[in-house]
């Protein structure tokens, strides 16, 4: 008698990861508890858990601790664990995974890294709009929410500097066919049930 | 050699230096750029925060672009320049092979805006990896008029460029040597430092900068304490950081560097007797014109200084192969 357990039973938070990280599957599985990917991040020591840490966490099953933590907000995405790590998990991908995870349940309020979705979705805003980022825009409404003090001095000092030297500009630019772009992003939402 | 060429939206401001120098030194190499009709940003490490598909799509619009526009006849080979849009280009290229869903739903969002792309018909490569393997070293040396003698240059990789999602890369990504061979060519000495391949914190500016300034900081301590003259880069964002938030790293940690970061691409103009002005020079935080006027006419003799412990890639543990 066959029956398949994975469609058999409710998915649980480890079957969601797996299912929610594109590119083939992550491996998550295999991961032996090595700690090769902690030693190796550059964030590690200001991480509340190194992705080894994360990994045992998912496998057993800690959802909102899991999701809660600013692990995944203070990876930077340099892919030195996925390079080193023994069982060719895809460490990164799977940060990413849970950092989307993290926002759709709400829980990154909860951890040290809060405002860094803020960032993210500032940057958005400008893809979606313009098709290119901003970094004038970006830099001072990142700023403008989250330091107020900080945007005067940003203002101030670096971003006068690179005004001055003609390294920012002052309005964004926006690509030709910005209609098309609004379409297959607007599909891809639908797609991914994100809208 | 024609290539295509996505510069993204760095090269079209704050990176204005490294996109003038890399047309400057295209031309002696008798390299040709085509820069893709109408691309878009290709959401650096923020989109894949927020939403996977859509971040996919955002790419996916790009390679369909170069595809469609034959940038480059048969050999459809498209140019990043950014370690950060290069691996999201190539990354996506490579998991939509890999991926049949993935490329599916990618397809059918491209297909809303007429759209198609098929995986694998773009190769994309990094700015670094056609100047050091389609043009070569010896091609290059070939083209060095004033050598920069004397001149030491710690190459820095950061992180991306060889660490594109544990696929094969042009450069080993534990100890790369590309950017330094490139460096030896120009007649620059270079500094074999330790940190050369590690992040520099990417948007972590932004988020955190405290954790930010002290992988900056560590970046820079370690290039000084080779004796580095200046650090050269290649990428738009490793050199912001490491450039703009030095007198930030100064003021939080009490610390006094003074490092210039260029692009390799200045440095490789500079070498080909191109003017500064076309190079964007000058438009560094901290200036390197004390830095380059060290350069002599003639190689000095070589002083003893400190070297790096040696340190092959450690292999790493493997399961066994099952008989
Ligand atoms: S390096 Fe890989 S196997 Fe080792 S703990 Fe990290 S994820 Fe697990
Ligand atoms: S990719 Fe993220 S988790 Fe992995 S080493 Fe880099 S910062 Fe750490
Ligand atoms: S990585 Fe940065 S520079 Fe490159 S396209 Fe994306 S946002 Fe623009
Ligand atoms: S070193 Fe920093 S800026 Fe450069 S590629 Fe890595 S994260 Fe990006």
């Amino acid at each position: 008698m066959e029956t398949n357990l994975q469609t058999s039973r409710t998915p649980t938070f480890y079957d969601e990861v797996i299912r929610d990280t594109p590119g083939g599957d992550p491996n998550l599985e295999m991961c032996i508890q090595c700690g090769t990917c902690g030693g190796s991040c550059p964030s590690g020591a200001d991480m509340d858990h190194t992705p080894r840490n994360l990994f045992a966490m998912i496998n057993a099953g800690m959802k909102e601790d899991v999701l809660r933590s600013n692990s995944p907000w203070y990876c930077v995405s340099c892919y030195y664990c996925m390079v080193r790590c023994p069982q060719e998990i895809h460490i990164t991908d799977i940060m990413y995974t849970l950092k989307r995870m993290a926002i759709k349940e709400g829980l990154y309020r909860e951890s040290s890294a809060s405002e860094a979705p803020g960032f993210s979705e500032t940057f958005i805003h400008y893809v979606e709009n313009y098709g290119r980022s901003f970094e004038l825009g970006l830099a001072t409404w990142h700023h403008l929410r989250y330091h107020p003090i900080n945007a005067i001095r940003m203002a101030s000092t670096m971003g006068l500097e690179l005004l001055r030297k003609g390294r920012m500009d002052l309005t964004p630019t926006r690509i030709k066919n910005m209609p098309q772009l609004k379409k297959i992003l607007k599909k891809a939402k639908a797609i991914g049930g994100t809208t | 050699m024609k290539y295509g060429y996505y510069p993204g939206c760095s090269l079209e401001r704050n990176a204005i230096a490294y996109q003038q120098s890399t047309m400057a030194i295209a031309k002696p190499l008798g390299i040709e750029f085509i820069e893709v009709e109408d691309w878009n940003c290709c959401g650096a490490t923020e989109y894949f925060a927020i939403d996977a598909l859509a971040a996919y799509a955002l790419v996916g619009r790009n390679l369909a672009l170069a595809s469609q526009q034959k940038l480059n006849g048969d050999r459809n080979q498209l140019v990043a320049p950014c370690s950060a849009c290069f691996l999201n280009l190539y990354k996506t290229d490579h998991y939509m092979a890999e991926d049949n869903k993935l490329n599916a739903n990618v397809n059918e969002a491209l297909a809303a805006g007429g759209l198609h792309y098929d995986p694998g018909t773009v190769k994309v490569r990094h700015l670094l990896d056609i100047i050091v393997n389609d043009i070569g070293y010896e091609a290059i040396a070939e083209r060095v008029t004033k050598p920069l003698f004397n001149l030491r240059v710690a190459p820095y990789y950061g992180c991306m460029i060889v660490r594109p999602a544990s696929i094969e890369s042009f450069d080993n990504p534990e100890y790369p040597t590309s950017l330094d061979k490139l460096t030896h060519s120009l007649g620059a000495e270079v500094v074999d430092f330790p940190l050369k391949a590690h992040c520099c914190g990417g948007h972590m500016t932004q988020i955190s900068e405290n954790t930010a300034l002290e992988l900056i900081r560590r970046l820079l301590k370690n290039a000084a304490d080779y004796d580095a003259d200046m650090i050269v880069t290649l990428c738009p964002m490793c050199q912001l950081n490491l450039d703009a938030y030095q007198e930030n790293v100064n003021k939080h940690f009490g610390t006094n560097f003074h490092i210039p970061v260029l692009y390799f691409t200045q440095l490789m103009g500079l070498a080909f007797g191109l003017s500064a002005n076309n190079l964007g020079l000058g438009k560094e935080f901290i200036n390197a014109k004390p830095a380059l006027d060290k350069i002599s006419s003639e190689p000095l003799k070589k002083q003893r200084r400190k070297k790096r412990p040696p340190k092959e890639t450690l292999p790493m543990p493997t399961m066994p192969e099952e008989s």
